[in-house]
C-alpha cells in the first residue's frame, strides 16, 4: 500500500536539474534506500518531501492527500520526520533533553510556560524508553555536544523517531563513522523501525549497508530515478553498476 | 528507573527552597546591618536584577542579543510617571498594573517586528526601536518634560493599596526600608516565575531554538512564535523593573531610554554570566555597586568600567557565576580524585 508518492516532481537550481520529473513512491512498512552519487538529487528529493525546499513543479501525496504546498509544521503533523546529512542536535542540552523535547513537541506541550519539564513523568518514561531502544540509556546526562560521533548519529535518529512518524527520512545516518559503528548503527535503526513498523527511507552511500538492510532500493542519477527494485534486482542492474558506481556491485 | 538528565531531586521545590532560604534570610535582615544607604543601593541592584532576568531570557536562553532593552525599562518608568503627573495616581499597585499593560503591548508590537530576524539584524532592530522611544521622550518635552524629566515624589506614593504611606516625618527613611521589602517581595516572585519559565517545556524549546533553529523547526516548534513570546515576557520583566525604579529614583529622564542604558543591561548580564540562571542577578547587583563606587572614586569611571568589561570578556567569559561554578566543579573533581587515590 502506497504511503507516499511524488508526481512529476521538479526542482531546478538555475541550469542544474536537481530533481527532474521524479515519480517516487514509498510503500507502507518498508525500509527503502535511496542511493546515488553526490549531486544525484537524493537530499534535494528528501528536502522537497519534508518541506525544507519547495518544488518548482509536481505534486507530493501522503496517503493520497496533496501536501505539496503545506508547511514544515503541517508535514510533521501529517507524520513526516527527518534527520539531516550533518548531525543536527541541540548541543548544549543533554542527550535526554534532546529526545524529551521531541516528545514534548509531538504532544503539543512546548507552549507550556508554567510547568516543570522534568516533572512530566509520562514524557520522562517515554524518553527513557526511546533512549534505551537506541542504546543510549547511559548517555542521557551528557550534553549532546559531548557525545562520540556514532552516539550523536544515533541520537539524531532517536530525536526524529521520538516524533513517532509514519514516514522517517534518514539522511546518511552512518556517514563519518567507522565500519564497525556503521553496522551497529544500522542494526539499531533497522531493529527499531521494523519492531515499531515505521516506514523508513534511508539515504546511504555504502552499498554493503544498502544491500544488507533494505527491502527496496531506488537509485538516482542526475536528478532522475535510474532504477527501482529489490536489492537483488539492483545488484544485477548494469546501469546502476556502471553509471552510478563505475564498477561492478559487490556480490 | 534510570533517568539520564537533570535528576528530579535537583529540581524539587523543597531542595530549591533549602538552597534559597539563606539568601532570603540575608535579604530580609539586610536593612538591620546595612543601614539606609546600603539598603538603597541593594534595592537598586535588585530592581536591575529583575531587568536582567528578563533580558537573559532572550540572550541566554533564546540566543537573541537585544541592544534595546532600555526601551522597556523606560516604558515602565514613564508610564508610572505619567500616571502620577496626569492622573494623580499614588498607588504603587496601579503603577504596576498600568506599566505592565503598556510594556506588554509595546513589547508585543516591537517583538513582532524584531523576531523576524536574528543575530546582528535583530540587535540593530531592537536598538533602532529603542532610539525611537528615546527620541519621543527627548523631543516631546511638553508631554515628557524633555531632559528635565518628570518627578515622581515618594511622599505622594502608597504601597499595598494605601496601607503604607510616607507622609509622616522621617518619611524618606521609612520609604527606603519599606520599599526595600516591597522590592524584595517582587524580586522573589520574579525569580520564581522566571525559574519556572526556563525549566518549563517552553524554556527547553527556547534553548533548542538557541542551539539549532533548523532542527527545532523540524520538531514542529514554531520558532518565530516562541521567540515572540520570549520577547514579550522579557520586555515585560524589564518594564516591571522600570516601574519599580521610578519611585526610588524620584525622577525619570530620557537617559534611561537611551542606548547606553541598554548597554549597561548587557554589561550586567555578561558580568554575572548569561549561560546560567543566577548570573544575571549577581551581575546586576555587583554592577550597581561597581558603578556607584567607580563614580565616587574617579572622574574616569567609564574607563574603569570599560577595563573591567575588557578583562571580563577576555579572562572570565562565563562571568562571575560561571567562573565560580567551574572553579567549584574543578575543586570537587580534585577532591574526588584524591579520595580515589587514597582508597
Amino acid at each position: 500500500m502506497t504511503l507516499l508518492r511524488t508526481v512529476n516532481l521538479k526542482k531546478y537550481f538555475g541550469e542544474t536539474h536537481a530533481v527532474d520529473d521524479v515519480n517516487f513512491t514509498v510503500t507502507k512498512g518498508e525500509l527503502l534506500s535511496l542511493v546515488g552519487s553526490n549531486g544525484a538529487g537524493k537530499t534535494t528529493l528528501v528536502n522537497l518531501i519534508s518541506a525544507y525546499l519547495h518544488p518548482d513543479e509536481g505534486q507530493i501525496l501522503l496517503d493520497e492527500e496533496d501536501i505539496t504546498h503545506s508547511s514544515v509544521n503541517d508535514r510533521i503533523q501529517a507524520g513526516i520526520a527527518r534527520s539531516f546529512q550533518l548531525v543536527n542536535l541541540f548541543d548544549d542540552l543533554t542527550a535526554f533533553d534532546n529526545v524529551a523535547l521531541a516528545i514534548f513537541a509531538r504532544e503539543g506541550k512546548t507552549g507550556n510556560l508554567m510547568s516543570i519539564a522534568d516533572h512530566d513523568e509520562e514524557v520522562r518514561r517515554e524518553a527513557d524508553e526511546v533512549m534505551g531502544q537506541f542504546g543510549l540509556e547511559n548517555k542521557g546526562g551528557l550534553t549532546a555536544g559531548g557525545l562520540a560521533q556514532g552516539e550523536r548519529k544515533l541520537l539524531d535518529v532517536a530525536v526524529a523517531y521520538a516524533l513517532r512518524p509514519k514516514l522517517l527520512f534518514l539522511d546518511e545516518p552512518t556517514s563519518g563513522v567507522s565500519t564497525r559503528d556503521k553496522l551497529q548503527i544500522m542494526d539499531t535503526i533497522s531493529s527499531v523501525v521494523r519492531a515499531e513498523n515505521v516506514t523508513a527511507v534511508i539515504i546511504e552511500h555504502d552499498m554493503d549497508v544498502v544491500f544488507k538492510y533494505s527491502d527496496r532500493i531506488v537509485a538516482m542519477h542526475e536528478g532522475k530515478i535510474l532504477a527501482d527494485g529489490p536489492p537483488d534486482e539492483i545488484r544485477n542492474n548494469q546501469d546502476v553498476a556502471t553509471t552510478l558506481l563505475g564498477a561492478a556491485l559487490p556480490s | 528507573m534510570k533517568f539520564g538528565f537533570i535528576p528530579t531531586d535537583k529540581l524539587s521545590p523543597w531542595r530549591l527552597a533549602a538552597h534559597g532560604a539563606p539568601i532570603v534570610v540575608v535579604l530580609l535582615l539586610f536593612p538591620q546591618f546595612g543601614g539606609l544607604y546600603q539598603t538603597q543601593l541593594l534595592t537598586y541592584g535588585l530592581i536591575f536584577a529583575i531587568a536582567t532576568l528578563g533580558f537573559n531570557l532572550l540572550l541566554g536562553y533564546t540566543g537573541l542579543l537585544s541592544f534595546g532593552h532600555s526601551a522597556y525599562f523606560a516604558l515602565g518608568a514613564y508610564t508610572a510617571a505619567f500616571m502620577v503627573k496626569y492622573l494623580g495616581v499614588g498607588s504603587m499597585e496601579l503603577y504596576i498594573l498600568g506599566g505592565l499593560l503598556i510594556t506588554a503591548v509595546i513589547s508585543a508590537a516591537f517583538g513582532y517586528v524584531c523576531v523576524r530576524h536574528t543575530r546582528i539584524f535583530f540587535a540593530v532592530l531592537t536598538l533602532a526601536l529603542s532610539q525611537v522611544l528615546w527620541t519621543l521622550a527627548y523631543k516631546f518635552f511638553w508631554v515628557t518634560g524633555g531632559t528635565d524629566g518628570i518627578r515622581v515624589p515618594f511622599s505622594k506614593m502608597t504601597l499595598l493599596g494605601g496601607v503604607v504611606d510616607f507622609t509622616s516625618r522621617g518619611g524618606y527613611q521609612s520609604f527606603v526600608f519599606s520599599y526595600y521589602y516591597y522590592v524584595v517581595g517582587l524580586f522573589l516572585v520574579c525569580v520564581s516565575l522566571m525559574w519556572v519559565i526556563v525549566h518549563s517545556p517552553f524554556g527547553k524549546a527556547l534553548q533548542a531554538i538557541r542551539d539549532n533553529e533548523t532542527r527545532a523547526q523540524f520538531l514542529g516548534i514554531r520558532v518565530r512564535h516562541y521567540r515572540w513570546i520570549a520577547f514579550l515576557v522579557s520586555g515585560t520583566f524589564t518594564g516591571l523593573a522600570g516601574i519599580l525604579w521610578v519611585p526610588l529614583n524620584g525622577l525619570v529622564t530620557p537617559d534611561i531610554a537611551w542606548w547606553p542604558f541598554s548597554g549597561e543591561i548587557v554589561f550586567m548580564t555578561v558580568l554575572g554570566g548569561f549561560r546560567n540562571f543566577t548570573g544575571p542577578i549577581v551581575g546586576a547587583v555587583v554592577f550597581n555597586y561597581l558603578k556607584t563606587y567607580a563614580i565616587a572614586s574617579t572622574v574616569f569611571w567609564q574607563a574603569a568600567l570599560g577595563i573591567i568589561l575588557l578583562v571580563l570578556v577576555l579572562a572570565l567569559p562565563a562571568g562571575i557565576v560561571g567562573a565560580c561554578s567551574r572553579l567549584t566543579a574543578k575543586l570537587r573533581q580534585k577532591k574526588e580524585d584524591e579520595e580515589d587515590m587514597a582508597t
